[in-house]
């Protein structure tokens, strides 16, 4: 059994989401960056979509209560581990062996806003088919709530073994982040489409797992279109403009309907990059072809597997990153509703 | 029907039939997702995750590390036009219960505003609203979420201007000439006219969903003392294991 002693706001159970209900009004959920969720579960020997906590500015306290656990971390983030009179600092991107009565302390996310600590032998019940936690409709999680102190995860004890790392972790890509324009690029004139793929726009406090509010270049409805649409599908990635002229990006727990038109849907090879970034960041769009979208979905599952087959016996890496020099620089500030409307 | 197709990313495609909330339109959706529906149950279109109707268009959800854009868009042509079983179920008729107005804080604080902008007393929106047997065309946004019609145009009022960050849950609201009830806290931009203290969804029910598509809705203005004590039966509501029949009005057809 694993106690959360802390818990930031929204940090919760999730594994690869529950698709399928959509047409019900119940979003897919799941986590904001799935790669880093299969990662961690790799690195236990897990099933890859088994069921982890997600964390988010707030970090995260978890001790092992009566037997030893096998957690693995995954994301960037720094983490000690609290014993009886000692404690050993960790880096992320490998497992690591908790004692009965030890405490593992994460920190907060030194770059983005999200990290991951998956557990060996994880037993959470499933809802339609997913563990995911989508609070608003109390679905999935641990009787559907976010984690709060005190709270119990069962799993399985951890029975010996050697701990595993990954060499090398995941490279940070800062390029733009591409979308497919549409599905109502044509709610918007030539000017303010040209300035949504050349300014830069800034993640406002707002974000959430439901969305991300941007603040940039004012996007302008077509006067004969108007600003609102008949409502149609959502989908996580889908950049919404209101009235304000001011967009939204949809993420996993977003709204799966909505009145908004949307000027373009971020491809799912870079809405994971997108979702983890933190409020303040400052993101670029790139137009691409829907061709260019499935070659980049492709090459970002075999980036990930190949960093899943470079899994290993964990050693001593040093000097990989220096997360505690970031990890000092890079508070970021809390976190509120991020709003999708209908 | 003409239809065309919108880019919705790489991992979704939606066909629109045209604009607006219309009955041609919603039999042309109805029509494809069930075209849809049984070519993916007799082994088409490989890779479709799931299939998404709203008013005047359908989204195909889809995995592009199993299948393409080019492949499901041969796939939905294939089957555009095709003849189609459709569940030819009669709706349900439901009677749902609603404290109007600002009789409590949560419920309806934008009643005399929507009133003002239509030229109407509060007490004639209520008496309008509350005399409508609205017809249930698409679930939505959130799980349960039933976008119902049709308001007569003396009640449609486009959405606020400045969305409300908290809407709480089970307010029943207006855009447009469309209705609804929030089934959980949410943000949200349709007028707040009153409250309906029952659940919209729950797990523990067959189908989930207290509403579907097809389904019609009349409603019932209550007071709040009935309002506190439907509030008090929530919980229990939630977990029992089936939906609150005793809101079906002719539950002889509930299939």
């Amino acid at each position: 059994m694993l106690e959360i002693v802390s818990a930031g706001a929204m940090a919760s159970i999730q594994d690869l989401g529950r698709p399928g209900l959509r047409r019900l009004g119940v979003p897919r959920a799941g986590a904001l960056q799935p790669d880093w969720l299969r990662l961690a579960n790799a690195l236990l020997g897990n099933a890859e979509d088994a069921p982890a906590i997600e964390f988010f500015a707030g970090g995260l306290s978890v001790r092992a209560l009566e037997s030893p656990l096998r957690l693995a971390l995954a994301g960037p983030f720094a983490a000690v581990v609290v014993a009886a009179g000692s404690r050993r600092r960790l880096e992320s991107w490998r497992s690591v062996t908790l004692a009965p009565g030890e405490v593992l302390r994460c920190g907060i996310p030194v770059a983005g806003r999200v990290g991951y600590v998956a557990l060996a032998g994880i037993r959470v019940a499933r809802q339609f088919g997913s563990a995911s936690t989508y609070a608003r409709a109390g679905l999935g999680g641990l009787d559907g709530k976010l984690l709060a102190p005190g709270a119990r995860i069962p799993a399985t004890a951890c029975r010996g073994g050697g701990e595993s790392g990954l060499r090398p972790p995941p490279a940070g890509d800062r390029s733009p982040i591409r979308v497919l324009l549409g599905p109502q690029d044509d709610y918007f004139d030539e000017p303010s489409i040209a300035a949504f793929l050349s300014s830069p726009y800034r993640i406002l406090p707002a974000a959430d797992r439901m969305g991300m509010r941007l603040q940039g270049a004012l996007l302008r409805h077509r006067p004969e279109r108007g600003v609102e649409i008949t409502s149609d599908a959502t989908v996580p990635g889908s950049i919404q403009v209101p009235a304000q002229g001011q967009p939204l990006v949809l993420l996993a727990d977003g709204q799966t309907a909505g009145g908004y038109p949307k000027i373009a849907t971020v491809i799912s090879a870079d809405l994971p990059r997108l979702a983890v970034m933190a409020p303040g960041e400052v993101v670029r769009f790139a137009a691409v072809s829907v061709t260019a979208a499935e070659a980049a979905a492709r090459a970002r599952e075999a980036a990930l597997r190949a960093l899943i087959d470079g899994i290993g016996p964990y050693t001593a890496l040093a000097g990989l990153v220096d997360l505690q020099a970031i990890y000092t620089a890079n508070l970021v500030s809390g976190v509120v509703d991020a709003a999708g409307d209908e | 029907m003409s239809f065309r197709f919108l880019n919705a990313g790489d991992t979704a495609l939606t066909i629109e039939f045209g604009d607006g909330v219309e009955r041609r339109l919603l039999a042309a959706v109805s029509a494809l997702d069930a075209a849809l529906t049984q070519a993916i149950a007799s082994g088409g279109l490989r890779g479709v995750v799931e299939t998404v109707p709203t008013f005047r268009s359908l989204t195909v959800i889809y995995d592009p590390l199993l299948t393409s854009r080019a492949a499901i868009e041969a796939g939905i042509r294939a089957v555009l036009g095709a003849p189609v079983t459709l569940d030819r179920r009669r709706g349900r008729l439901w009677q749902l219960p609603v404290c109007y107005g600002d009789q409590l804080a949560a419920c309806g604080p934008d009643l005399d505003e929507l009133a003002a902008a239509c030229g109407l007393t509060p007490a004639a929106v209520v008496r309008l609203h509350a005399s409508l047997t609205c017809e249930v065309y698409m679930l939505g946004f959130l799980p349960g979420f039933p976008f119902m019609g049709d308001l007569p145009e003396v009640l449609s009022r486009p959405r606020r201007s400045e969305p409300r960050l908290r809407v709480p849950a089970g307010s029943v609201a207006t855009a447009g000439t469309l209705t609804a009830i929030y089934p959980y806290e949410s943000p949200g931009g349709w007028h707040l006219i009153g409250a309906c203290p029952l659940p919209l969804f729950s797990a523990a029910w067959p189908q989930a969903a207290l509403l579907r598509p097809g389904d019609r809705v009349c409603w019932r203005a209550i007071e709040v003392a009935e309002y506190r004590q439907l509030v008090a039966g929530m919980a229990e509501r939630w977990a029992s294991p089936g939906p609150p029949r005793e809101f079906l009005l002719d539950a002889a057809v509930d299939g």
